[in-house]
Order: structure tokens, then sequence, then C-alpha cells
């Protein structure tokens, strides 16, 4: 148990060491002067100027910059948006409210959806197939160009863009959590069917179990081992899915943040992102690791 | 006689691609056992699951009379099904590990069947695996199905067809997946269930299992029921040339009458460890020139573990072994997934022909040649195994081996995974090969009847330690070590059985009456 | 029969698309660049059948000029991640244990970070474009591939018939040349196809972002990114782009996954 959860750590601390290792060449490997790389479009004075040849050690060796950077990642600084005039920290947690939510209400409408979905069409219908075909060739900008259309500029059912409160999530959330749900629905769905030709669910039955209670009771819990693990593949597909969504729905957030910056070329802000997701990549995969060993016993003896 | 627990007359079960079951006809009364008998495809599960109204959507059942304690099922609803089910009849499937759901305790698959509440049921539950010789059920209601021993879990898939104290249960080759003493531990439990009044429908493809616990048998083949009749009978006097085929089938000894060569093989001390589990321990023996050396063994014994260190796919930690590894191929017991998917019989063959050397010009004369041997005809050259049947596939397998003319061939247990006409047909197939052309075989299976069919020599393994070895004949007629002797008398249909070893053979027409109980009623 | 309706449409959406991207000429007169602001934002008539831009450029000639740039980006993307992530792979499964950890690790940092994300960190270093946009995919997808033929050869090398192979007594580089190679690289192909269609919608978005070719250039997802100011007054001009991209990806995948049914 403890040697599994060492070597789990190990791994997480990898992926970290990782994903600096890749912001820092990214930003050795654009063109130009780093300083001027770091500032971008802005415009500062020359003691600015100093100040990040300072901070970032950028008169000394690139071994040294790069433990330099290392560093102060570790310390959790990173860094300063020089077009933003103020720590990238605080850029990301001041645009990380909105984005939680957002991601927060797709997940959750996502999983119910397909669970259900997943449930109630196993081995019974075909149309969920076409469904599925068409949710995951379908881009997110598309549908979201369209339910804006349609439900707000058409119906005005829904406030079209930058609306706070319930009505003006509800777009957004079926925007991001489409692609979600139809991956998550078929890889559930056919798991289901393979798990339903087991012979234990067929002695379930034998003993006076409804069709229904076998699915729920017995078979959707091995589906979730497979499900789990498609979690932390889930993140980055919602936090893909967000930056568009962000944008057509004009809301505030992680997406649109990433988003002028990468127009901008606010490096720092890009770089800080990539760690950020990283780090929240390797606490889901945890999570997930956990999720087994509650879900599936055989895995708990082996720990 | 009493009501019968099931009646069924004419029952045809028909699937869109196939006609699964073609007008059966039985009766179950309490405290009998019923017995049907055949091969893989022959619908004798089909039949079993129309019991219970779980043959699928797609299946069209058809029946005279389908009766469950006197109640007509033929028009049932899944509502009405529900209410058989566990109840009425309790249904045990094959292998436990896969029939019992991995993700949940024990106890708790148990208590499904009940529909009590928890407290109720807990208790319950623990009576039943009680009853059916679970050693501190307590303990092992709560524990998951991986942490049981295949008997035990087993045990306790019987456990959970019989809660609700249904009248028949219908048990689907309960003891396929076990090894040869816990199966006779398995059979012995559903022979004291018989005895306490329960009713059982026993499907098995192998008559020898079969026998222990029968009063009447019901032999199908392709949906058919070609011979039925009180058990003495069918196994004594069988009419249907299908039956004795069957009966012939069970391999017992064969007459060898091989002189012995030159040493091939020679394996001292052999020792293989993975972690801290010693797969092998000590193990030596000897193989000679155009002789067969059997080895013998449950699962976990080292059996395969010895053959893969002849082989040479793995190395002995100490111990050594003598052989030209040039001159020895291999025959594996699934045959389908020692061929790589992409290639047809042609290519398989030639590949196996290049390596032992012989010109591209005359693969394809020597190809057809080795398939002759093997009793395969030219048409199968261009096609792949998956189109093949169990038995050409094997003999597939066979031709490849021989292709390079090796002196050994490594067999893995070649007939298991074959259907039991189908095994007497491959084993004669290789006693014929190993006359013709002098090979010698290291022969491993679990099946002490097909050792003993082929072998001069058997070693049997326990736990990696080789426990007894020497003549076949002197083995399986006067064993020395508790544990061969414990093997024999575990094998089901007593061919053998030391107190009478005059009657030591296959179960045939004169001793119908040493295998079978006479029948109930 | 109605699986069998699906794939022949299929068939003909990605003929169609493939002669637009190859001979857009062929299909239709107009010219892509054409401006006329005095047709602009007309709605779909007989000689406009998608309607006009806020140029006044005739949508449908826009759209098949745009299924070149949209369809090989698509394609380059997926067959670049191809090759590099089958190197990759074969690199990992056969070269050793050290070289094993050293990609092993190096793809799951990859594949730790949003697929978007990543592009949008390769795009902000090397400035937007068609090229650009190809390589950021092609980067992010290829650990993916790798991880597969790591995976793939890692099953094949334990595979019955490779061991059946040794016994034989075949060498290792035969038997990694005719079992292991071939049997690896099939389910990978049916992959890539169907993976064809998700690098499309990737290059689409990213396109749509406003980072892949530059105006006045016909791309299906810059396309729509310009019709996404005017849909509250004219809808197709984002909406036939739209379904372009929804019906060759479509395309794609429902071809994929007969070849993936009839390759199992």
């Amino acid at each position: 148990m403890i040697r599994r959860l060492l070597t789990r750590l190990g791994a997480s601390a990898l992926v970290l060491w990782g994903a600096v290792t890749v912001s820092f060449t990214a930003l050795h490997l654009t063109p130009g002067n780093v300083v001027d790389v770091l500032i971008g479009s802005s415009i500062v004075t020359p003691e600015v100027r100093a100040q990040i040849i300072a901070d970032y050690g950028l008169d000394r060796p690139l071994p040294v910059q790069y433990v330099t950077y290392l560093g102060r990642v570790v310390r959790g600084d990173l860094g300063q948006s020089y077009q933003l005039h103020e720590p990238v920290v605080t850029a990301i947690g001041a645009q990380l409210g909105p984005s939680l939510q957002l991601a927060g209400s797709a997940l959750l409408v996502a999983v119910t959806v397909s669970v259900t979905l997943a449930v109630l069409t196993a081995r019974r219908s075909r149309w969920i197939q076409v469904v599925e075909l068409v949710g995951v060739s379908i881009p997110t900008f598309w549908t979201a160009i369209l339910l804006l259309t349609v439900f707000s500029f058409q119906l005005g059912w829904f406030p079209a863009v930058g609306a706070d409160g319930f009505a003006g999530l509800v777009l957004p959330v079926i925007a991001v959590s489409i692609p979600i749900t139809t991956l998550l629905t078929q890889m559930m769905r056919e798991n289901l069917e393979l798990v339903l030709e087991e012979p234990f669910v067929l002695t379930a039955r034998s003993r006076g179990l409804s069709d229904l209670g076998v699915r729920l009771r017995h078979a959707l819990r091995h589906v979730l081992v497979p499900a789990v693990t498609l979690l932390g593949w889930v993140i980055g597909l919602l936090v893909g899915a967000m930056v568009a969504v962000e944008q057509i729905f004009s809301r505030q957030g992680l997406g649109q943040l990433t988003l002028s910056a990468v127009t901008g070329k606010d490096l720092p802000v890009v770089m800080g992102v990539v760690l950020f997701t990283a780090v929240l990549y390797v606490v889901v995969n945890i999570v997930v690791d956990l999720l087994y060993l509650v879900i599936d016993p055989r895995l708990r003896s082996a720990a | 006689m009493s009501v019968p627990v099931v009646e069924v007359t004419d029952l045809r079960v028909s699937f869109p691609a196939v006609d699964a079951v073609r007008g059966v006809s039985f009766a179950v009364h309490p405290g009998e056992c019923v017995a049907i008998v055949g091969e893989s495809g022959s619908g004798k599960s089909v039949t079993a699951r129309t019991l219970l109204g779980l043959t699928g959507e797609e299946a069209t059942v058809t029946a005279g009379r389908l009766a469950v304690d006197g109640v007509d099922a033929s028009t049932f609803n899944e509502r009405q099904w529900r209410s058989i089910r566990g109840r009425r009849i309790g249904y045990v499937l094959q292998d436990a590990l896969v029939s019992l759901d991995a993700l949940r305790p024990v106890g708790k698959e148990i208590a499904e069947a009940l529909r009590l509440p928890w407290r109720r049921a807990r208790r319950r539950v623990v009576e039943l695996l009680d009853e059916v010789g679970v050693p501190e059920p307590e303990v092992r209601a709560r524990q998951y199905p991986h942490e049981l021993s295949g008997g035990l879990r087993q045990r306790a898939l019987i456990a959970s067809a019989i809660a609700c104290g249904p009248k028949l249960l219908i048990a689907d080759e309960p003891t396929t997946a076990l090894d040869v003493t816990v199966q006779a531990q398995i059979l012995r439990l559903l022979a004291e269930r018989k005895r306490g009044g329960q009713a059982l429908l026993l499907i098995s493809h192998d008559l020898a299992v079969v026998a222990e616990l029968a009063d009447r048998i019901l032999v199908m083949k392709d949906g058919v029921v070609v011979e039925d009749g009180p058990a003495g009978q069918v196994l004594g006097a069988p009419e249907h040339p299908y039956t004795k085929t069957l009966l012939a089938a069970i391999p017992g000894p064969g007459s060898r009458s091989t002189r012995p060569g030159e040493v091939v093989i020679r394996a001292t001390d052999l020792v293989k460890t993975f972690g801290r589990r010693t797969a092998v321990d000590g193990v030596s023996f000897e193989l000679r020139a155009g002789q067969t050396l059997g080895v013998v063994g449950e699962s976990g014994s080292g059996k395969t573990t010895t053959a893969r260190l002849v082989l040479g796919l793995l190395k002995p930690d100490r111990g050594s072994v003598e052989v030209d590894r040039r001159q020895v191929q291999v025959v594996y017991q699934d045959p389908l997934s020692s061929f790589d998917p992409r290639f047809t019989v042609r290519r398989i063959l030639d590949e196996a022909l290049e390596v032992g050397g012989t010109p591209r010009r005359e693969r394809g004369r020597r190809s057809v040649e080795l398939l002759a041997q093997v009793g395969l005809d030219a048409g199968v050259l261009d096609r792949r195994p998956l189109k093949l049947s169990g038995g050409q596939r094997q003999r597939v397998a066979i031709a490849r081996a021989l292709a390079p003319r090796p002196r050994v061939i490594v067999c893995d247990e070649p007939v298991s995974a074959l259907d039991v006409s189908i095994q007497a047909q491959v084993l004669d197939l290789l006693t014929g090969l190993q006359a013709e052309l002098g090979v010698a075989y290291l022969f491993i299976s679990h099946h002490l009847g097909v050792v003993h069919h082929v072998s001069d020599h058997v070693l049997v393994l326990k736990d990696g330690r080789a426990v007894e070895s020497g003549d076949a004949h002197r083995i399986f007629t006067a064993p020395s070590d508790p544990y061969t002797r414990e093997l024999l008398a575990a094998v089901p249909g007593g061919h053998y059985d030391q107190a009478d070893p005059s009657r030591r053979a296959l179960p045939g027409r004169e001793q119908h009456d040493r295998l079978v109980r006479p029948p109930v009623g | 029969m109605r699986r069998h309706a699906g794939f022949t449409l299929a068939t003909v959406v990605l003929a169609l698309m493939t002669l637009a991207a190859l001979a857009p000429g062929l299909l239709t007169g107009g010219d892509p660049g054409g401006a006329d602001a005095l047709k602009a934002l007309e709605g779909p008539s007989a000689d406009h059948w998608f309607g006009t831009d806020a140029n006044g450029r005739d949508v449908f000639t826009r759209i098949v000029y745009g299924a070149g740039p949209s369809l090989l980006a698509g394609l380059g993307a997926t067959a670049l991640a191809v090759v590099a992530g089958t190197a990759l792979g074969l690199l990992a499964a056969l070269g050793g244990r050290v070289l094993d950890e050293l990609v092993m690790r190096l793809v799951e940092v990859v594949l730790a970070l949003p697929t978007l994300l990543l592009a949008l960190l390769v795009i902000t270093v090397t400035g937007p474009g068609t090229v650009n946009v190809i390589l950021a995919i092609a980067l992010y997808t290829a650990p993916g591939y790798a991880r597969l033929v790591r995976a793939q050869t890692m099953v094949i090398k334990r595979a019955g018939f490779v061991e059946a192979a040794v016994s034989l007594g075949l060498s290792r580089g035969r038997i990694i040349w005719r079992h292991v190679l071939p049997n690896a690289f099939e389910p990978l192909l049916v992959l890539a196809t169907i993976e064809v269609g998700t690098a499309l919608v990737a290059a689409a978005s990213l396109s749509y972002l406003g980072l892949g070719p530059q105006p006045p250039a016909p791309e299906w997802g810059a396309m729509l990114s310009a019709g996404r100011d005017y849909f509250s007054v004219a809808w197709w001009i984002a909406v036939f782009p739209g379904v372009a991209i929804t019906l060759t990806v479509l395309s794609i995948t429902v071809a994929g996954r007969r070849l993936q049914r009839r390759v199992a």
C-alpha cells in the first residue's frame, strides 16, 4: 500500500518536473531575446528589464537559469505577467472561479446523463450509436455557436453573452458537456455490453434479479473502473472545450485568459496555465488511483 | 411417481442463425438426477437455460409442454419467470471465478437471492455456507471471490443457488474448471444434496462425471437427443453409435510397445522460482528417443514451467537440461493463439519448413505431405486457422511441429481444449506419428486418463516437486505415493479403483455396474 | 442494411471532399477570393447555394476551396504523429528497460497536459499558421500512438504465436519483422484513420481561434470564425462550414469503424 503510494507520488513528481521542463524549453525555443519574449507586446522601463534579468538569472549560464526557474516554480511563483501587470498566480486565481463553476457543472451533467444513457441503452437500442457518432463528430465551438444562435438570438430563451447566474450557465454547460457525455456514454455502453455477457450476470439473473437490477447492482460497478480511468483525459477535454466556449459566450475564465495570452504573446501566463493544469492532472490521477481501490477489491489485496 | 419438478416435451429453441434445440423431452422428479451430456454446440446448455426463461431475446422457444412444479410455464412473462428463478429452480454455472461478481463479497451474492432484510439474511448466509461445507462461514461470507480457493468458490456459488430452497438445482458443467481432487469434493456435495431429496439436472460434456451421479442420461448431439435411458443402460449398453464414440473417447490405458532409444532430454535437479514462489523444485527426468514421458499434476504443480525450461523459454535457477534445442518442437493447448492471426496455413507451414532448412522450392510439396500425415487435405492450405475447427487447428499445429523433423515434441495439454470425441482422434494421431516417425513426446497434462493413454513413463508433480516417477503401468496400477493415490481415486467414473485392479479400464459394457449406482425408482 | 447505407454515404462524402481538395475547380466555377461588396450577406439562393459572406464572397465556393487546407491539416498532423509515435513506441518496447522508462516518462508528461493547451503553447512559441498548427497537433497526438504501439508490441511479444515462433527457432530480428511489427501496426492504422477526424476538428478549432491560416485564406474553421460576428443576421456563413466539418468527421469515423470491425 505504502509502496504503491510512493510510486504514485514519484510518478507525479516526474510529471510536474517534466511540465516545468517543457515550459522552460518553450521559453527558450521562442525566437527572440528571452526578455522580449517574456514581456511580449508590452513596453517596460529599463528598471523592469533589469529586474527580469535578475529574477530569471538571464545573465548566467543556461543550467543555472533552469535551476533558478525550477526553484521559483517549486516555491509556487509562476512569474509576472507584464501585460496584465500582475503575478500569473493572481491572474489564474481570479479566473478560476467561473471556470470551475462551468467545468464542475458540465462534468456533473455529463456523468449523470451518460450513466443513465449507458444503463438504459446497452444491448437494447441501436439509435444511441448514431447519436454517439454525431456527438463525437461535432466540433464543440460549432455546437456553441448553434446553441447561441438558436436559443439566445432566435428564441431568446437564454441571455446571449456575458451573463452571470444560472440562466447564463445553461448553454455553455450544454456545449462543454456534449463531447464528454458522448465519449463517456460510448465507453460505458460498450463496456456494459461486454460485462452483460459475463457468466456472473447470467448467474445473478438466475437468482431472480431483474434486468435493470443486474445492470445497476452488478454491471455498472464493473464499468466504473474503465470510466474512472478516462477521468484524467476528460479533464483535458474540459479545458480544451472551455477555451472556445468561454470565448463564444464571452464568459470570464481560464480559457479566455489563456486565449488572450496566446494571441497577445503573453508567455508567462501561457506557461503558468500549463503548469497549473499539470498539477490538476496529477491531483486527478491520485484521486483516480484511490477510486480504483474503492471500486475493485482485487486491486485492494494486490496493493 | 410424484409430480415432476420440471417436465418438458418436444422443446424447440431457435436463434436467428441456428436451431439450437430440436425436439427434446424429459422430466426430473424430486430426488432424481437427470444428466444431459453432449459436446459443445449440442444444445445442452440452451436446454437448461430454457427452464429458467434465460435463453435471451433472440431465441424463439416452443414446447409441447413446459411445466415447472406442475404449472404450465410455456406462456410465462419475464415477471413470472423471475418468481421461478432461484425460488423453484437454482442454477450453478461452470466456473465460479467468473460466475460470482468479482467486485462483491460472496456473502452479498448469496444474500441477493434471499430477498430478506440484511440482518436476517446475514444469519441465513452463514447457515447456507456451513451447509455446503465451507469452513469458517462468517469469515468467508465477507471475502471476495478471488480470495477463495476454487473449491470454496464453487461451494459458495452452490450456496447462492440453493439459498431459497429450490426444488431443482441445475448444474451446468459444475466441475469443469476444477482440479480433479476438488472436482471429486464438489460431486460428493451434489450427491449429498440429491440424497436429501434435491432434484438435479446435470449438464456436462464428460460422461465420466455424469456416471457418478445420474439416474437418467440424455445424450445430445446437434440439438437432438440421440439416446435417452437409465444411466446404467446408457453407460453399459449404449445403442446409438454417437454414445459409443463418446464412451470410447474416454481415454484410458493404451497398449504401448516402443523400444527405448538413446536419451534425448536429460533434466537434472531443475529449480525455478518466481519471486517468493518456487514453481519447480528439484525435478529430474530422462526422455529417450521414440518414447513418451507423461508429466501429470494439478494447476500450479509446475508442469508448464517444466516444459518452458525444456524449451529454453526460461532459464533454470539451478540444475540443467541437456537437450539439442534444434531437435525440439512444441504443440500448445490453445493452437489458435500459437498462430499469427494474419497467417494462412500455407505461411505457417512454410515458415516452419524454412526454419528446418527445407529449400524454398520444396516447401509446397512438403506442406502437402505434412498435412496428409496429420490427416488434413491440401484444401486447408489457403485458409486461416480462425476458420478451422478446434481439431483441425491442433492438427495444423502438429504438422508445424513436425516440419523441421524434430526428435522431440513437447505437448503442453494438447487435447485439453478439445471436445472428447476429437481428443481421442488427436491422441491416436500422436501415437500413430510416434510409431511412424519415432519421435519422442514430453506429454504434459492434468488429465490422468489422457496421460495413461499415451505414456511409457510418468512423472507426477505436486507443488513443483516430483512425488513419484516411473513406468506408466506401474504408477497407474500400484502407485506408491499417497498423493498419486488421491489423484487416481478422484478421477470420476472410478477408472482407478485400487481395491480391484482387474477392473481398471474404460467404462464399458462389462463394468457399467461398477460405474453407476443402481437407478432410483 | 442501414449500416451499409451509412458506409456508402460516408464513402460518397469522403470522395467528394477529396475531389474538392484536389481539384476544387471541377466542383465550382467561382473564385474563393472574389469579393463583391454589393452582394454582401445575401441568403442562400440559386446563384449562391450557401449564400454570401460579409465581403460578398460565395460561401459554397469558399467551402469547396477550404476542403484542401482543412483535410491537409488533419491528414498531415496524423501522418506525422503516427510516424513519430511508432518510432518512439518501438524504441520503448524493444530498446530495453532504460530507454523504455525514459520514453514512457516523456510520453506521460506530454499526455498529462490538456491537448489544446499544449497546442496553444506550441503556437505561442512558433506563431500562427497552417504548418505550425499541424506541428502542434502532431506533437500532442504522437505520445498516444507511442503508447499504443508500445502496449501492442508488449502484448504481442508475450503472445502465444511469438512464443511458438521462438520455440520453432526463428531469429529475434525475423520475429520482430515478420510477427511483431505487422500485428502491432494494424490496429494503429485503424485508430489513425479515425483520429484523422479528431485532428481535423482540432485544426479547425485552432483556426477558429485565429491561430491557423490567416485571412483571407478559405479554411473551414477560419470561415466559421468570420461568420461568428454575423450569425444573428446571416446564419449561413457560420452554419455551412460547420456542416462541412461535421459531415467530413462523421464520414471518417463511420468508415474507420467499419475498417476496425473488419480487422477485428
